[in-house]
């Protein structure tokens, strides 16, 4: 006795919608991927051990302050004094505002605490002092 | 004269490996590392609040990097255990960090590092002289 097929089931996968799928995929990345990143300035940053990481990349700032007191947001140079009102701007356009503080280990507190009074002033008080994992 | 009709098709086979390829490219410079740091939040500008003097710490650090907890030398590394006798003694103290303006940033760190280790949650910066 013989027996025949009595499905005719192809053994292909259809692999025609493949690029449609990959496609989205790529989309996706492309929408997740956060590009702007500044260069800032060249810090050593200091070390501490109960890191936590910023939950998003979207709503942090980045505060650069290098050893010889320079200070730069968004890449640009910006005087102790005004980082009240480029932080009040900041934080008026967007108001779940994180302040990542990128500071030299051998920073001065003085610089330190005149930024805290100047993030105060602009309302800014969500602080994250970036730091590196000790060893 | 006879003419030639190309086929006006473009090929879709290797769509996929051009897909994939700019899909390996993302995936390779999305940056996963996120920023890590110390979180702290600051208070709001011309808040004064009075606290009873039984509920604060002070911890001071000079310009050397060495810490005074309420009047008392203490090393960075037994902070966290003294921190933690503290808060188990009582658990709505507030440190209260205050630094010399020459103090690095460093020891700061360290310091607020071993409040944040001893699970120490209300941590306060003093103002500067």
């Amino acid at each position: 006795m013989k027996f025949e097929a009595k499905t005719k089931a192809t053994t292909k996968i259809p692999t025609a919608s493949m690029p449609d799928i990959i496609f989205m995929l790529l989309i996706f990345f492309m929408v997740t991927t956060v590009l702007r990143t500044y260069e800032g300035l060249n810090v050593f940053l200091p070390q501490a051990r109960k890191i936590e990481r910023l939950e998003t990349k979207r709503h942090v700032s980045y505060i650069f302050l290098s050893k010889d007191g320079l200070i730069s947001i968004d890449d640009k140079i910006i005087a102790m004094e005004n980082v009240k009102h480029i932080m009040y701007e900041k934080r008026v356009a967007d108001p779940q505002l994180t302040a990542s503080l990128k500071a030299d280990k051998n920073v001065q507190m003085r610089l330190i605490n005149n930024l805290h009074m100047e993030l105060r002033e602009a309302d800014a008080l969500k602080l994250n002092y970036s730091s590196k994992p000790a060893p | 004269m006879k003419k030639r009709v190309k086929p006006g098709e473009i090929p879709t086979a290797s769509m996929a490996d051009i897909a994939f390829l700019l899909l390996i490219f993302f995936l390779v410079t999305t940056t996963i590392d996120m920023d890590k740091g110390l979180g702290q939040v600051l208070p709001p500008k011309g808040e004064q609040m009075e606290v009873p003097k039984k509920n604060l710490s002070n911890l001071l650090i000079n310009a050397r990097g060495e810490v005074l907890m309420d009047n008392e030398p203490v090393q960075i590394r037994d902070l966290r255990r003294r921190v933690q006798e503290k808060l188990a003694a009582n658990d709505l103290l507030i440190f209260s960090v205050k630094t010399h303006p020459r103090t690095k940033y460093q020891s700061y760190i360290n310091v607020l590092d071993a409040l944040k280790q001893a699970k120490a949650t209300r941590i306060s910066i003093a103002e500067p002289d």
